[in-house]
């Protein structure tokens, strides 16, 4: 009376069907190391590590070529930094002023409009960066021949930096708001209930108590502003050089491997595996920033749930 | 003894005596029942039988394990990772779990109450419905359910809007809901959680009469914290308690006391019964 | 304050301004300094967000303003061309598109709600490897698109599955990308069931999978198709991966998806637009970002329509 009527083999059968599903994310990230080890250990036969990694001439085309990364990392880290210097600002601003100040009817036409400009394609944001934030922001505001002047150049880091900022923006804002809303009630109730300004409210209590999920959204916006390639290579151009002078033109880590992996290249050459070699330090880089952020997030949400 | 200041406890007069012990014919055979979670002991030592057709009530302060108790009877405590239970548990001679056993089978033949109302986001009729078609029932659903509805003391107030979502019900009406999409499925035991403490005094005491109507057709076992409850409905009632071990500093529940509902609260054997039907422990 | 003639009135506004802020402070037990500190942060705070939407409107308003002069219906009808711009149009791309979104959702729907539902619903939380696939999967949604070219090109061009430059390819590289957003997604839609429907399912004598079924899935529909439409159209819009995987930039036939001759994309096909210095290409890549913003802005709302009208409420 007790055993079951059929064997139930449909229900495992389903069990692994599913399980298969979720390991197939696992089998993605196998993938990617595939793809990527193999040619960068071929890579690594050919080219010293030394010269890879610490040299800041990267001239593949050279004779004989050169390929110290470090030329392009600061390009990538030249372009993403500026963005940052905009996006943090204007991010957690906007976080705190849609947590702390704004009315519900200002949150609901906000918040909408960052999620539309989170949609945005980021072909469409390299093309606003280069034929317009380049020409009729940057040129006409900066300061005449400060660090080499922007007049005249085709392509500025700068460009694309406001570009990825403006890009970010939604991350930083969206995650530190959601962290922000939050923390408690009673931390805002027993503030106010002291005296506290809404200023001192904000900055003294609800910052610090949220600061985990702050800090997780800017390492995020950070990990998307290194990936990005799109932005890079419409407005910051294609040579690479070892600065962070916003003013100059730049190649990142992202645009060398979208324009070398589309060009003539035939496949077991050392620029072929160059691109490989690139794109592994892009991903451990990226990686490691992930693993920071999703810590971080799991932190803040653990203490207040 | 009761002495005169402690509250009087109501016991139905139809309760005075119930079957003499040997013809009572037992649905459940506990034997030594331990329930653990996480390799710690919540209830220990149980051994009770608990008959055909009767109401049994398990009564006791919070915490001391009545809900854990009456999900090993359903084998509900399956859906927890970290739970044990050990002892001997038969249903109608057999071992509930055995090898072999299918706790989707259990679960067809001991259903379940549960505390909050927890109807499905559907219409009425796909509530109560939803039984018999997991059986595999595709016609006379309508009789089925009609007849379900009619069981559960609803089928008046819900018979011209079948349809409608079953969350525009009341609290108490939710519950009749739950109880008839129980009873649906014609399981031969029905437990239930706590059934009446989300609920207003007037869907109470609908519901405590259809537990005395529906032990005919069923065995009803049933956790209250309402010992007037208790008093009111069942025909066996069982007093758990925690029991505190001081050398490891652990607690677990333990059966003080099982006996007919009225020795229970007329005439107690155990001393710590007795102060709790008195009101004098909580 | 006595009264003043007309010279010195500038100075008594400033002075009953300044009155008035010293009371307010007062009558609110504040420092003065503190009510004007408070009004500037708040305003800070205001222009922050004000350059954000600025920067989006600037984007959207920027987008027509270029590119409307070439908003026709060849622009929909056209194939590209180098030679007649005023000709040109984004014919194959937007095939391109469609039939590339049509593999990903063929991809991502069974896949990605396939694997959400063995995560929530059978999967213990508390094993190593089950957290293991937790944290790959959030890492997998975080990875730079241009990556995913690099897996394309030489995992599924090329390497084992050895596909070729097909637009197959580009959809199942595609479809890899967005697979993580559809998962998590899916499995905040699934937790949103409380477990209590779970428990009243199970109590009856249901299996797991009938729950799952019956109960648990249909509840949870509105969240999952919101989180499909939106990573729909992410993948609409990605250009670096489909570069890697042979999305040719310059075809001017309707590709197929198993056609070896190539084929394209939207935002492969603006992108080689507005490479070109010229004019008329630029407007022709400012239309294609339109006609995309267009679809994007139509696919989201109706994505959150359908969430806010559909959500089961609890």
């Amino acid at each position: 009376m007790l055993q079951s009527e059929s064997k139930r083999y449909g229900e495992r059968a389903i069990k692994w069907l599913l399980a298969s599903c979720a390991v197939l994310s696992v089998l993605t990230t196998t993938a990617i190391v595939f793809s990527l080890i193999g040619p960068t250990i071929g890579f690594f036969e050919v080219v010293p590590a030394d010269d890879f990694f610490f040299g800041v001439d990267w001239t593949p085309q050279f004779e004989p070529p050169s390929f110290g990364v470090l030329s392009i990392v600061a390009g990538t880290l030249n372009v993403a930094l500026w963005g940052m210097l905009f996006a943090i600002p204007i991010g957690l601003g906007s976080a705190v002023y849609l947590s702390e100040y704004a009315s519900p009817r200002v949150r609901r036409t906000i918040k909408p409009a960052l999620e539309v400009l989170a949609g945005i394609p980021t072909v469409a944001i390299g093309f606003f960066a280069v034929s317009f934030i380049l020409p009729e922001i940057i040129v006409p505001l900066w300061p005449g021949e400060l660090l080499g002047g922007a007049e005249g150049k085709p392509f500025l880091a700068l460009a694309a930096g406001l570009g990825i900022g403006l890009m970010v923006v939604p991350i930083i804002a969206s995650i530190s708001e959601d962290a922000m809303s939050a923390v408690p009630r009673g931390l805002h109730e027993g503030a106010y209930a002291l005296g506290a300004t809404k200023a001192k409210v904000a900055v003294r209590v609800i910052f610090p108590a949220a600061l985990s999920g702050i800090v997780a959204s800017i390492v995020l916006a950070i990990s998307r502003a290194v990936g990005e390639t799109m932005i890079v290579v419409l407005a910051a151009g294609s040579t690479p050089k070892f600065t962070l002078n916003p003013v100059e033109s730049i190649q990142a880590m992202t645009s060398y491997i979208a324009t070398t992996a589309t060009g003539d290249i035939s496949t077991g050459t050392v620029d072929y595996k160059s691109v490989f070699a690139v794109g592994t330090v892009l991903f451990v880089m990226t990686l490691v920033m992930n693993v920071v952020s999703i810590r971080l997030v799991r932190r803040y949400r653990e203490v207040y749930e | 003894m009761l002495t005169e200041q402690a509250p009087k406890i109501e016991v139905r007069p139809e309760f005075q005596s119930s079957a003499p012990e040997a013809a009572r014919e037992k649905v459940f055979e506990l034997r030594d029942i331990e329930v653990l979670y996480s390799g710690v002991s919540a209830v220990k030592g149980i051994s009770m039988e608990i008959g055909r057709n009767e109401v049994t009530a398990m009564i006791g302060p919070s915490g001391c394990g009545k809900s854990t108790l009456l999900r090993c009877l359903n084998r509900m405590n399956d859906l927890i990772p970290t739970a044990e239970v050990k002892g001997e548990l038969l249903y109608h001679g057999e071992d509930l779990y055995g090898s072999g056993v299918d706790p989707v089978q259990v679960r067809k033949l001991i259903g379940m109450v549960f505390q909050k109302p927890n109807p499905f986001p559907k219409s009425i009729y796909d509530n109560v419905a939803f039984g018999p078609r997991i059986l595999g029932r595709k016609e006379g659903l309508d009789e089925v359910v009609e007849k379900a509805l009619r069981g559960a003391a609803l089928w008046h107030e819900v018979k011209d809007r079948l349809k409608d979502n079953a969350f525009g019900l009341s609290g108490g009406q939710q519950q009749r809901l739950c109880i008839a999409r129980c009873i649906a499925v014609k399981p031969d035991v029905i437990l239930m959680d706590e059934p009446c403490s989300a609920l207003d005094p007037i869907s109470t005491g609908k519901i405590e009469d259809l537990m005395i109507e529906l032990k005919n057709q069923f065995s009803i076992v049933i956790v209250t914290h309402n010992m007037q409850q208790a008093a009111r409905v069942s025909d066996r009632t069982a007093f758990l308690m925690t029991e505190l071990d001081a050398t490891e500093h652990t607690r677990w529940g333990r059966l003080v006391e099982y006996d007919v509902t009225q020795q229970i609260f007329t005439n107690p054997s155990d001393k710590r019964t007795e102060d709790y039907v008195s009101g004098k422990v909580g | 304050m006595s009264a003043a003639s007309g010279a010195s009135a500038p100075r008594n506004r400033l002075a009953v301004a300044g009155a008035r802020s010293t009371t307010e402070a007062m009558l609110r037990n504040q420092p003065r300094g503190d009510v004007i500190r408070n009004a500037i942060f708040a305003g800070l705070l205001l222009l922050a967000v004000c350059i954000a939407l600025a920067g989006l409107l600037a984007l959207l308003i920027q987008a027509f303003a270029k590119g409307s002069s070439a908003l026709t219906l060849d622009l929909i009808t056209n194939p590209p061309s180098t030679a007649f711009p005023d000709k040109a149009g984004y014919r194959p791309a937007i095939i391109g598109s469609l039939q590339l979104i049509a593999g990903v959702m063929l991809f991502v729907v069974p896949v990605g709600i396939g694997a959400a539902i063995y995560l929530e619903e059978y999967a213990d939380g508390s094993r190593w490897w089950n957290r293991l696939i937790e944290i790959n999967i959030q890492n997998l949604a975080a990875v730079p698109s241009i990556i995913y070219g690099i897996l394309g090109l030489a995992f599924i061009v090329r390497g084992p599955m050895d596909l070729g430059f097909i637009l197959a390819a580009g959809s199942l590289t595609l479809a890899l990308l967005v697979l993580p957003m559809v998962i998590i997604a899916s499995r905040e839609a699934l937790r949103a069931v409380p477990d209590s429907i779970r428990q009243g399912s199970l109590a009856l004598g249901a299996t797991q999978w009938q729950t799952i079924r019956t109960q648990v899935l249909p509840a949870s529909v509105p969240g999952i198709a919101t989180g499909v439409i939106l990573a729909v159209s992410r993948a609409i819009g990605e250009t670096a991966p489909l570069l890697l995987v042979g999305a040719t930039v310059f075809v001017t036939f309707d590709p197929t998806p198993f056609g070896s001759d190539g084929y394209s994309a939207m935002p492969v096909q603006i992108f080689n637009y507005a490479l070109r210095p010229q004019e008329e290409f630029q407007a022709l890549a400012a239309a294609g970002i339109i006609v995309m913003l267009v679809v994007l802005l139509a696919m989201n709302s109706f994505a959150i329509w359908l969430r806010n009208r559909y959500e089961q409420r609890w």
